[in-house]
């Protein structure tokens, strides 16, 4: 089981974040290391973020993040450099699939967005569904069933695994 | 009880008689469709311990991303991927020089009315305009469905568009793409189904339609539906006449489309109207893709770099466009001018029909069939302080590979006046009519 208390600092950012800026596609084909992955998080929207974000961490986004491109780095990169989740007013499809199975949390809660400032102290109670932090609590709506599962076996893969070992 | 396109053709896909919008089903995908990527997910996919793909008959695996591939890096992933389709005996392999998976599955007959399509890319949603259902997933995602077979899919809501009226001289689906993508936003079909009926649509060519179902990626679709009739069928028989292997025929094709045609009462998140003759050409603005003007509005931004081609606008018709607009004119001084086909098959007709040496004697740079510099990896990647206007679909900061560049999005037209003006410019003003 994944941990379900995550406590960190927010990293703020606006409405329609791209996974270009968040993953360069100039490096799809040539980077396979997830921890060189980590390196590039967040490249073209914030140099500042893959040197200094600390595990635990939270990323605040507006509207449609993560929209555009299917690379899953664009997930990986933040799994790897130890970010706790994303809380977003919304996500794009595809990065929001991604995330959940590589076991990155992508929340969906405009009202802590709107309440979340940069530099914030947040904690997220996944059992309980709730966001506490300086401005009050915030619920989130639970997840699927099917998608708890994925997230409390770490992902899609490792879901996966145990699910065809388990067949006879 | 009524259902849109994309909930009659899950409930087929998943052996019910009907699903409804948030539902959560299993999907088998026909066709699972990856180029570049699928040597990371053939790492995933031998992770899982599993040896041997379950229906590798289902796999499309395209060379496009960056091909020829530009480093020895990139080399030794088509190399790894050539020995993932050997040993797992993947037959819809194309090769470097091919062109660009969405352009090349549709040639080459893998995709008609009822196909089921996941593909490890988000322009995935190319497919609908021939009455399929295409949707972008992952790379793990890929790897699942190559072990399994199948996919976790959400049933989407659907958005209905109706688009009337004619279009203007010189205005193209992508315009109105662009145009409905500004009004709507980039979140405006986010995580829908988005449907195209209307007789703007019944009077475009194929090549046109897909522009429409490509483009709906950037609105955050899930897929893009746009109404069949016999343009699309006429489209499909002249695939098998070139020597694709489509399977059905024209009648076949007709009973599935309008078994899966949306119910007009079907139940929709919204429904929006367009009107193609009260629009002028369109374009994106730096740095997203609903960022659009009129081109009157910026008309006059000088380009260093014009970019013809890709999934979205990189067909014969948009090669014929630009030809017409640039024939007997040469490319402005200070421009470059870089076109790269969406396949070899419409590279060989643009030879056949003299586009080529029309755009060639114009001063035009021609790069092998593939995505080229749309996502940054080779052929054409701007200085900084540089500004591109391409005919791509997305013109994200550091998109074409610099950070500190600007990209514009329009039609070919747009793109091929632009060259010769070497300011964004429309077709007119380089024809003086």
């Amino acid at each position: 089981m994944e941990q379900t208390v995550i406590r960190g600092r927010v990293w703020k950012y606006g409405d329609g974040v791209n996974t270009d800026v968040i993953f360069p596609g100039k490096y799809t084909y040539t980077i396979s290391d997830p921890a060189e992955m980590g390196q590039h998080a967040l490249e073209d929207l914030d140099p500042a973020f893959a040197p200094n974000v600390q595990p635990g961490d939270v990323v605040v986004a507006g509207k449609n993040w993560g929209n555009g491109s299917s690379r899953e780095q664009a997930a990986i990169c933040l799994k790897q450099v130890g970010l706790g989740a994303v809380i977003g007013e919304s996500f794009g499809r595809i990065w929001y699939r991604n995330a959940i199975n590589n076991g990155l949390l992508a929340i969906t809660c405009p009202a802590a967005v709107a309440a979340l400032k940069q530099g914030d102290q947040v904690e997220i109670d996944m059992q309980a569904g709730v966001i506490r932090c300086e401005a009050g609590e915030f619920d989130f709506p639970p997840f699927a069933p099917s998608v708890q599962a994925i997230i409390a076996d770490g992902g899609l893969i490792p879901h996966l695994k145990k699910k065809l070992v388990s067949k006879p | 009880m009524a259902h849109t396109f994309v909930e009659k053709i899950m409930a087929k896909n998943a052996g019910f008689t009907s699903v409804s919008p948030g539902q959560v089903f299993d999907a088998t995908p026909d066709v699972a469709l990856s180029h570049d990527n699928s040597a990371p997910i053939s790492k995933i996919f031998y992770s899982l311990g599993v040896d041997k793909v379950k229906y590798p008959e289902r796999l499309a695996i395209t060379l496009d991303h960056a091909a020829p591939p530009p480093t020895t890096k990139h080399a030794q992933n088509h190399a790894e991927i050539r020995r993932f389709v050997a040993e797992q005996g993947v037959t819809h392999f194309f090769e470097v020089g091919r062109g660009i998976c969405h352009q090349v599955l549709c040639e080459e007959g893998l995709i008609y009315p009822g196909i089921v399509l996941l593909g490890a890319d988000s322009h995935s949603t190319h497919y609908g305009a021939l009455g399929a259902f295409g949707a972008g997933v992952g790379r793990s995602e890929m790897a699942a469905i190559w072990a399994t077979g199948q996919l976790w899919l959400r049933v989407p809501e659907s958005i209905k568009i109706t688009l009337s009226g004619h279009f203007n001289p010189w205005v193209t689906s992508k315009d109105i793409a662009l145009f409905v993508i500004g009004q709507l936003g980039a979140d405006g079909g986010l995580y829908a189904s988005v449907e195209f009926h209307g007789e703007a649509v019944t009077g475009m060519t194929m090549a046109s339609r897909f522009v429409l179902s490509n483009m709906m990626a950037e609105m955050g679709a899930k897929n893009a539906w746009v109404a069949q009739d016999e343009v699309t069928f006429d489209w499909l028989e002249a695939q098998r006449s070139r020597g694709s292997s489509v399977s059905g025929n024209r009648q076949i094709w007709a009973e599935t489309s309008r078994a899966l045609w949306p119910d007009p009462d079907a139940n929709y998140l919204t429904q929006y109207g367009f009107d193609a003759s009260t629009i002028e050409p369109q374009v994106a603005c730096p740095h997203t893709v609903d960022n659009v003007k009129p081109l009157s509005a910026v008309a006059g931004t000088k380009v260093n770099q014009a970019f013809l081609g890709t999934c979205t606008n990189g067909r014969l018709e948009d090669l014929a466009e630009a030809a017409k607009v640039i024939a007997g004119h040469r490319v402005a001084a200070g421009t470059r001018l870089l076109v790269i086909p969406a396949s070899s098959q419409v590279y060989m007709d643009a030879i056949k029909a003299g586009y080529v040496e029309t755009l060639m004697a114009a001063g035009a740079t021609f790069g092998s069939p593939g995505c080229g510099p749309c996502m940054g990896n080779h052929l054409g990647i701007p200085a900084p302080g540089e500004v591109t206007i391409s005919s791509a679909n997305r013109n994200f900061r550091g998109r074409m590979g610099t950070r500190d560049s600007e990209i514009y999005l329009a039609s070919p037209a747009v793109v091929a006046a632009s060259a010769v003006v070497g300011e964004i410019a429309g077709p007119e003003q380089v024809l003086g009519t």
